[in-house]
């Protein structure tokens, strides 16, 4: 197999296992690449990518911007925050007016769920979703597995927790998916008030004990609990969710085995995880930082191979 | 089909891999200064090669041999859908005279291509091109190898195949026209 069945990258539900395998193995050559004293390839110096954040970023601006930079690709910038968006101007007409100066790939966040799809409807550049509200991160679940599959050599029959706030986050929806297709056992874990009411039919186990979730895995994902998203109180108190679900040294050490910990980032230190934990060699925290780069150049380079 | 035509048996293979040895020895001594680059997929063999039969004939176990991937470096890659294979440099081409290796040089392209990917690691001092097969009547670039196995003269619509004992039945170079 040697191109995507897919056109955009809108979610993880949308690719085929060999997407997912074609990704990840062109995401290893590009490791190698960003290692490289000169770490730039020209593979898309015709291409000009517009980046479209209209909701806040850092990690993942930076990363797709730096993919984008290391393929020669043009780059324009775009924030919601200093734009006409502000000014009562529609999503299609925003994206309308940036193509019409030739731009051939979109990546796009946005806090709406569906928006990238929405867009791939309705504009002829090919669209790389970014984020789009509580639905699907595709590129974080795939840099996720390209860490996993580094560490521990596959993917298939591992089991991976996936800890924290559930309901609100877009990273455990696309790693469900994405480690589902490539054969591993997924568990979620987190309060009761922070669990979809229907999670456990995509097919993964639920916990809500933090210690039994740690005693069955051989990765636990931490998530961020996600503040801004919450309007209501969905826990007493910060410091009781920290007490049940928090992951630190102690927890860690008195396990039976080894596990890997991941987090997506920004990390809330003395919430969801602490410092020791996340500084430990256990933790492929910033790994997965670096991988993200790789993943996100084999995505832009995949979907532009595609006609 | 026609017949495929032999251009190389495995005895004349030996032959011409041994002969292409000695010439670079005669240029770079005990290639105390120089590297090998054979390009991926299928000019690492004769990298491998060369590699080898030169520390046959020189006595020595040093002579450095990296393989280098171009998929990234081609014009090309949007039409085919190219695969990237691995790129393994373990040593600095920095002021080294670096010998290029491919199995077949028909248009140039891929050496064009191996070229820029080669500057990704640094400015070498002097590059030299060697290649087992050239179809000198191909090129679209001007590009020209020092060291040539053998010169054939074919038209576009032929092809060249190359067959290693590491991956295939044995050493043969045969000529395929459609």
């Amino acid at each position: 197999m040697t191109a995507l069945s897919t056109k955009h990258l809108l979610g993880i539900k949308d690719l085929t296992p060999d997407d997912i395998h074609l990704i990840l193995d062109t995401a290893e050559s590009f490791k190698e690449v960003i290692n490289r004293p000169i770490k730039k390839v020209p593979s898309l110096r015709d291409i000009t990518i517009a980046n479209l954040f209209f909701e806040n970023s850092t990690r993942t601006k930076l990363s797709f911007e730096l993919a984008e930079k290391r393929l020669s690709a043009d780059v324009i910038n775009f924030a919601a925050s200093s734009s006409s968006v502000k000014k009562g101007e529609t999503l299609i007409d925003t994206v309308n007016n940036i193509l019409a100066m030739k731009v051939d790939m979109v990546v796009m966040r946005h806090p709406n769920p569906g928006a990238a799809v929405f867009l791939s409807k309705h504009i002829d550049a090919k669209i790389v979703n970014a984020g789009d509200g509580a639905h699907e991160h595709p590129t974080q679940a795939l840099l996720d597995a390209f860490s996993i599959r580094e560490k521990l050599g596959s993917i298939k029959g591992k089991k991976i927790a996936i800890i924290g706030d559930i309901l609100h986050s877009r990273v455990a929806l696309s790693n469900i998916f994405c480690l589902q297709k490539l054969g591993a056992e997924v568990m979620v874990c987190g309060p009761t008030t922070l669990m979809p009411k229907y999670i456990a039919s995509l097919g993964v186990k639920v916990e809500h004990n933090l210690r039994k979730a740690l005693e069955w895995c051989d990765v636990a994902n931490m998530l961020r609990i996600q503040l801004e998203r919450q309007d209501i109180k969905y826990f007493p108190s910060l410091r009781e969710y920290t007490m049940l679900f928090g992951l630190n040294k102690e927890i860690l050490d008195s396990l039976s085995r080894k596990i890997v910990i991941m987090h997506p980032g920004p990390i809330n230190r003395g919430v969801e995880i602490t410092s020791d934990v996340a500084d430990s060699d256990q933790s492929i925290i910033l790994e997965q930082v670096e991988n993200g780069v790789a993943v996100r150049m084999a995505v832009l380079f995949l979907l532009a191979g595609r006609g | 089909m026609m017949k495929p035509r032999i251009i190389l048996d495995s005895k004349h293979f030996e032959i011409t891999v041994t002969r292409l040895c000695y010439q670079l020895i005669e240029v770079h001594n005990d290639f105390s200064n120089t590297v090998i680059i054979g390009l991926q997929p299928r000019g690492i063999y004769l990298a491998k090669r060369i590699q080898a039969k030169l520390q046959e004939i020189l006595k020595k176990k040093d002579i450095k041999c990296g393989s280098l991937d171009i998929t990234f470096y081609r014009d090309d890659f949007r039409k085919k859908g190219l695969v990237p294979n691995r790129t393994e440099i373990d040593f600095i081409i920095e002021e080294k005279n670096v010998v290029l290796v491919d199995d077949v040089l028909f248009t140039g392209r891929t050496i064009r291509a191996g070229l820029d990917a080669m500057l990704a690691f640094g400015r070498p001092n002097d590059v030299e091109l060697l290649v087992l097969i050239d179809r000198r009547l191909s090129r679209h670039l001007p590009i020209q190898a020092k060291y040539v196995g053998k010169t054939i003269d074919s038209i576009i619509s032929e092809k060249v195949v190359v067959e290693w004992k590491e991956t295939d039945k044995g050493d043969k170079v045969t000529l395929i026209s459609n």
